[in-house]
């Protein structure tokens, strides 16, 4: 095990090391002038000059790259607008404020949609999945297989607006969207981001659903289980003990892959519902054309991708004992 | 000559002269051999929901497609401000007068709030506009992911390592992250800050972009088939008998290989719709007054409480349309390849 994650971290470590690199490249050796970009859509002729200082735009890229990569480790000062402290991704200069201090700020939103709806589309997925999957060919297998096609061929952008008018503007069901520090007001925050929850899970629902389906009716037609089965288990048992246990490694593989694409921020939710998260952090840095934003925030969301496929792949061994780490 | 295979991938189209002979002979004897093709072609009529859900798709490429004749017979254009010309069809708050967005017997889906433009001819635009960029899109990364997934897949070696890590890694990047935060850099090679970009300028950054991050999922799964296919007894036959490596290629495993492709194609189409208008609404893709499905959408979803229906026409039609893409996908997996369980 041991040998595995190291392995796996030296691997994701080179990975984010070749992508912040690619995109260092493209952000900083491919515009005509990337510090008048970094500087946003107001700039003064001064203000670009400090920045053109700071960014080190006369040094060859590799060491712009390099001094970017060393500010990780041990900080780095912008002369005229501040320091930046050791795990420092850089430094916003349209914001005025070092990347990952706005990174942490924002990420609690996002955090909480992601982990949220995952729970919702989960027990919603897996759940109508296993029922299809025993009532396979029944009505209820039909109606099931077809809601989660129809559910998938959904937008977040169409069905979001429609609950929100639905279901709190014209019937106050449920409550305006927003966020409120889990810490601060537990029940607000649930309140308020139960509209996104649901919607976000419906659409996430349909892929689980029919994954689990196809997952457990093909696990169910296994000879291990035809085996447990002429053993004399009950069926409850084989189901839960045998066929269900086989079928979860391929979703928890697809689980780990979404919640890192989640965490990286669901820019059109956000948008859809105005929530403060990553997604529309990146979005607005699009227009504000802050590229030490966006490289900040996209290493920070390729790590959450490479990361949690490590822990999907350690989950993985331990839900099928026949995987071996080597 | 290609005997009937075993493999999982059913060949569609089988190039060998003998069996377009026999395609070519009429026969109506009951016990002539069919071509694979058209084995799933007969598989596919029978197949109702099929059927039905390609007759949608065709209809909605023909909207795109006769979209101009349409709006003409129609008589009215997606950028006239009909609302802010005529006084009257817009109320003070700028929200049409009529009930539901403004449906009346001139305007058969309404006219949008604030500008009031004609909503019937601006959703045919915008699913002409929509389809031809995602159209050329899924070709594009179907082009790109086929060639370099047999390429890998056929060359091996070196090549092959190569190409994979290359894929590894553009499959690692959080994608529509990307797509959003290129864009301002691409826009900046071809525009000077501060000025308006032009729509086709747009429209090939938008292609570009999701091309070049869209290709490798394709060559992957290409490249695994062509693995399987390298090592089978027909292309040993071809090698030996001094077959060039074109030949090869073309002429026995690209017929053994349009199962998948076809697959693919018809699941990445809609996909790059609902993609294309995803990054239109959140503000990165296409631009007002480009009539654009997300467009639509993005600027439908900033009046949805007060004029749901017309939030309802761009939203409902992409619908229909992205529901029945994918029943023409799954019926033409079924069709191509019967032994697939679901």
């Amino acid at each position: 095990m041991l040998r595995f994650l190291v392995r796996r971290f030296i691997g994701a470590a080179i990975t984010l090391l070749i992508i912040s690199a690619i995109t260092f490249m493209l952000f900083y050796a491919v515009p005509r002038d990337p510090a008048r970009i970094a500087c946003g859509k107001v700039c003064t002729p001064e203000t670009l000059e400090v920045i053109r200082h700071n960014m080190g735009i006369s040094d060859p890229l590799p060491v712009q790259y390099w001094h970017w990569l060393e500010a990780i480790f041990v900080g780095r000062d912008y002369s005229g607008f501040g320091h930046c402290d050791a795990p420092c991704l850089g430094y916003s200069f349209v914001n005025r404020e070092p990347v990952l201090a706005t990174v942490w700020d924002r990420f609690p939103t996002t955090a909480s949609l992601a982990i949220g709806s995952s729970v919702v589309f989960l027990i919603f997925g897996i759940g109508t999945g296993m029922l299809a999957a025993v009532k396979q060919g029944k009505a209820l297998d039909k109606i099931a297989s077809s809601g989660s096609l129809i559910a998938s061929s959904m937008q977040i952008y169409f069905v979001g607006p429609v609950a929100l008018y639905f279901l709190v503007y014209q019937t106050h069901l449920l409550d305006q969207p927003s966020y409120t520090p889990f810490s601060e007001n537990p029940g607000a925050w649930f309140n308020g981001l139960l509209v996104p929850w649901l919607v976000l899970a419906l659409i996430w629902t349909a892929n689980y659903t029919r994954m689990t389906r196809s997952q457990l009716v093909e696990s169910l037609t296994e000879d291990y289980v035809r085996t447990a089965r002429a053993k004399g288990l009950s069926r409850r048992n084989v189901f839960f003990r045998f066929a269900w246990r086989g079928a979860m490694g391929p979703i928890v593989t697809i689980f780990g892959l979404d919640m890192g694409v989640l965490l990286g921020g669901a820019m059109i939710t956000e948008k859809t519902f105005s929530l403060q998260g990553l997604g529309m952090l990146s979005v607005k840095s699009v227009f504000s054309n802050d590229l030490p934003m966006l490289l900040g925030v996209m290493v920070i969301t390729a790590a959450f991708v490479v990361f949690s496929n490590i822990i999907v792949d350690a989950c993985y061994a331990l839900i099928d004992p026949r995987i071996r780490l080597a | 000559m290609t005997p009937p295979t075993p493999s999982t991938a059913a060949p569609l189209e089988v190039t060998d002269e003998s069996t377009e002979k026999q395609t070519a002979s009429p026969s109506s004897k009951g016990n002539e051999s069919r071509s694979p093709g058209q084995l799933a072609w007969r598989r596919f009529k029978r197949d109702r929901t099929g059927v039905a859900s390609a007759i949608i798709v065709i209809l909605f490429f023909v909207i795109g497609l006769a979209a101009p004749l349409i709006a003409k017979l129609y008589g009215k254009d997606p950028y006239t401000t009909y609302g802010l010309n005529t006084p009257g069809l817009l109320g003070d708050n700028g929200f049409p007068a009529k009930p539901n967005g403004g449906i009346d017997s001139e305007f058969w889906f309404g006219i949008d709030p604030q500008l009031g433009r004609d909503v019937f001819s601006f959703l045919l635009y915008a699913i002409r506009n929509s389809l031809l960029i995602s159209t050329a899109i899924t070709l594009l990364v179907m082009i790109f992911g086929v060639v370099i997934g047999i390429t890998a897949g056929y060359i091996g070696g070196k090549t092959d390592w190569f190409l994979g890590r290359v894929i590894d890694i553009l499959l690692a990047f959080p994608q529509q992250l990307f797509f959003v935060a290129f864009t301002p850099v691409i826009l900046s090679l071809f525009v000077p800050a501060n000025e308006d970009t032009p729509t086709w300028i747009v429209v090939v950054s938008l292609i570009t972009l999701l091309v070049v991050f869209g290709w490798a999922s394709i060559a992957r799964l290409l490249r695994g088939q062509v693995l399987a296919l390298r090592e089978r007894e027909f292309i040993e036959a071809a090698k030996v008998t001094g077959a060039s490596p074109a030949r090869i290629i073309f002429k026995e495993l690209l017929p053994n290989l349009w199962t998948p492709i076809l697959i693919q194609g018809t699941l990445l189409l809609p996909a790059m719709v609902t993609t294309e208008a995803g990054l239109a609404f959140i503000g990165v893709g296409m631009q007002d007054p480009t009539p654009d499905w997300g467009v639509m959408l993005g600027y439908a979803a900033g009046f949805y409480q007060n004029d749901i229906t017309f939030l309802l026409f761009p939203g409902i039609t992409m619908v229909i349309f992205v529901l029945a893409f994918n029943l023409l996908g799954d019926s033409l997996r079924d069709a191509l390849d019967p032994k697939t369980k679901r």
